[in-house]
């Protein structure tokens, strides 16, 4: 018999990846976006079974609140492409399907050599506190203090050069 | 007796081992069930709602309100529901159907989503998750999403023109609104919405009244509601982004939109009244429920108490006060909380609240002084446009001849 976790997942991932293939398939832009958005929120409920809520809401926010909405808003600025008639595969399409077959393969090999895909994940220790260990190495100086310096300047300078943009000079 | 809901559960689970179920698979049929219980009972709140939105609009315009049908006009939106539900159902030509069906239950769902995490006692929380305050933000992004649905599905320039507006509203204030959230999250040291509650032996209100005010001002625009329902404004765009639904798939909508109202009330109470408590609540949790619905109750009666006694604003200037207004205070006060936060560790917690007022005291007479200058200066123009640079070309024959 499978666990509740198991049985979620299954279905879960079932969901993510049918609506990541409509996402491509589909020929109608802004239902494309939708189906993107449940594959991303498909994306989030795994890790809410990785027992990574910071993950999860956070791909919620970013992927869902803000680049989703930010392409629905583009495509329906847009309505005269937003039906696209032109031919949805390319002259490339048998080297594309045998490298993704290829890849797939491999994944497979490694996962049958890997004896640990039916164990059930480690219980989490008591006191365990993901968020503020997350916090605390973000700004500690022997840890990510770097990068997350370097990431607050690019994220500084696009908002700047936005500002830039739409200034409107006289 | 003085906690049913944890006893229920508790009995419930005792009956569910002695079936021989697996344990893993009670907590499953006890969150389903937990979801189902909440999700309905917040659902009867909400038809309740619409007879306490009607009441208390009709008090603030002198009227009285529906009082015909049972006491009071208790029974009217049993009425009103019926009505809806036999309403003729239109599909407007060239409407994307799947879509503009699917949006109105995710308006309603997103509302019903947020009520997982309100720790609505001491005992009753749907979910402890850590990082409860930003599921909020989260899920208010769905929100977002389903207005965009809804107006781009009805296939109508005037359903797109108020998605949009209300899109850019929703984005906007969702930033001030998202950084007020986070001062209570600093003084509590925790994300998790029981954790802030439980901190809550001074009301965060009084420690943060900045922070609270910013929140509700958020809250509003959110909703949609006046002053900010440039969404639904009914001179210039008929009725926004659910002009074209009838019968009950509006009636969603509306339902979302009070249910919403108090919801927001019900976070405003947990993040700066103290949830749950109040006298008693913590031996007898039964009380921190009704402690919790009074305020939230009364946070939604503050919320209609803006909406009907604003007059709309303009898009600039929605936009003008969230990003040029809101967002620097904001940040400027998280930034003074953060630091005297780490400045007084250790020292006894009256004097941290009274520096933690004190500094909100001395943000807001600067605000006040900011504030009032911008005025006086904006009311210059209005009485002299001629002395005042404008900083759009203005044609002669539309410029203000004289204003007495």
């Amino acid at each position: 018999m499978m666990s509740p976790l198991q049985v979620i997942f299954i279905l879960v991932s079932a969901i993510t990846l049918g609506a990541a293939l409509m996402v491509v398939t589909t020929r109608n832009m802004v239902r494309a976006a939708l189906w993107l958005v449940l594959a991303l929120f498909g994306v989030a409920i795994l890790f809410v079974l990785l027992e990574a809520g910071f993950f999860a809401v956070a791909q919620v926010i970013i992927y869902i609140g803000a680049i989703a909405i930010l392409m629905i808003f583009a495509i329906m600025l847009t309505r005269r492409i937003a039906q696209d008639p032109g031919p949805q595969i390319n002259s490339t399409w048998p080297l594309a399907a045998v490298i993704a077959l290829a890849i797939f393969g491999l994944i497979v090999l490694f996962i049958q050599g890997w004896d640990k895909t039916m164990s059930t994940p480690p219980a989490l220790p008591d006191g365990f506190a993901p968020l503020s260990d997350l916090g605390v190495a973000l700004v500690s100086a022997n840890q990510y203090l770097i990068p997350f310096e370097v990431a607050s300047i690019l994220l500084l300078a696009a908002l700047i050069g936005a500002i830039i943009i739409a200034w409107d000079r006289k | 007796m003085a906690d049913p809901v944890t006893f229920i559960a508790q009995w419930l689970r005792d009956y569910l081992t002695n079936l021989g179920l697996a344990s893993e698979w009670i907590s499953v049929i006890m969150a389903a069930l937990g979801v189902v219980v909440l999700a309905s009972a917040v659902l009867l709140v909400d038809i309740f709602l619409v007879w306490v939105e009607r009441k208390v609009v009709a008090r603030f315009q002198d009227r009285l309100g529906p009082n015909r049908l049972g006491p009071f006009g208790l029974f009217q939106p049993i009425a009103d529901v019926i009505k809806l539900l036999i309403k003729e159902d239109i599909t407007p030509q060239g409407a994307d159907k799947f879509v503009y069906n699917l949006a109105p239950i995710l308006a309603l769902a997103t509302v019903i989503m947020l009520w997982a995490v309100i720790p609505i006692s001491a005992t009753v929380a749907g979910s402890t998750i850590n990082v409860g305050a930003l599921y909020i933000v989260a899920v208010g992004a769905i929100g977002t999403l389903s207005i965009i649905m809804a107006g781009w599905a009805s296939h109508n320039k005037y359903a797109l023109l108020g998605a949009f507006r209300m899109v850019a509203q929703m984005i906007s204030y969702e930033v001030p609104m998202v950084i007020a959230i986070l001062i209570p999250v600093i003084l509590a040291k925790s994300m998790t919405l029981t954790d802030i509650v439980e901190s809550q032996s001074v009301w965060y209100i009084v420690l943060a009244p900045i922070a609270a005010i910013v929140f509700l001002i958020g809250a509003q625009a959110e909703l949609g509601r006046a002053p900010f329902d440039l969404s639904e404004a009914e001179s210039e765009i008929v009725a926004g982004f659910h002009i074209e639904y009838t019968g009950m798939k509006f009636g969603l909508f509306y339902a979302g939109e009070l249910l919403h109202a108090m919801t927001f009330g019900g976070l405003f109470a947990t993040f700066f009244l103290g949830g749950w408590r109040g006298w008693g609540a913590e031996t007898y949790p039964i009380l921190g429920i009704g402690y919790f619905f009074i305020k939230a109750m009364f946070m939604y009666w503050v919320i209609m108490w803006i909406k009907y006694s604003f007059p709309r604003v303009r898009i600039d200037q929605m936009l003008n006060f969230c990003w040029k207004f809101l967002t620097p205070l904001i940040l400027t006060v998280l930034s003074i909380t953060a630091i005297m936060d780490k400045l007084l560790t250790g020292v006894p917690y009256w004097i941290y609240v009274l520096a933690m007022l004190l500094m909100n005291l001395v943000v807001l007479y600067f605000v006040y002084r900011t504030v009032g200058s911008y005025a006086r200066k904006e009311r210059q123009k209005v009485a002299d446009p001629a002395k005042v640079r404008v900083n759009f070309p203005v044609k002669a024959s539309t410029t203000p001849t004289q204003v007495s």
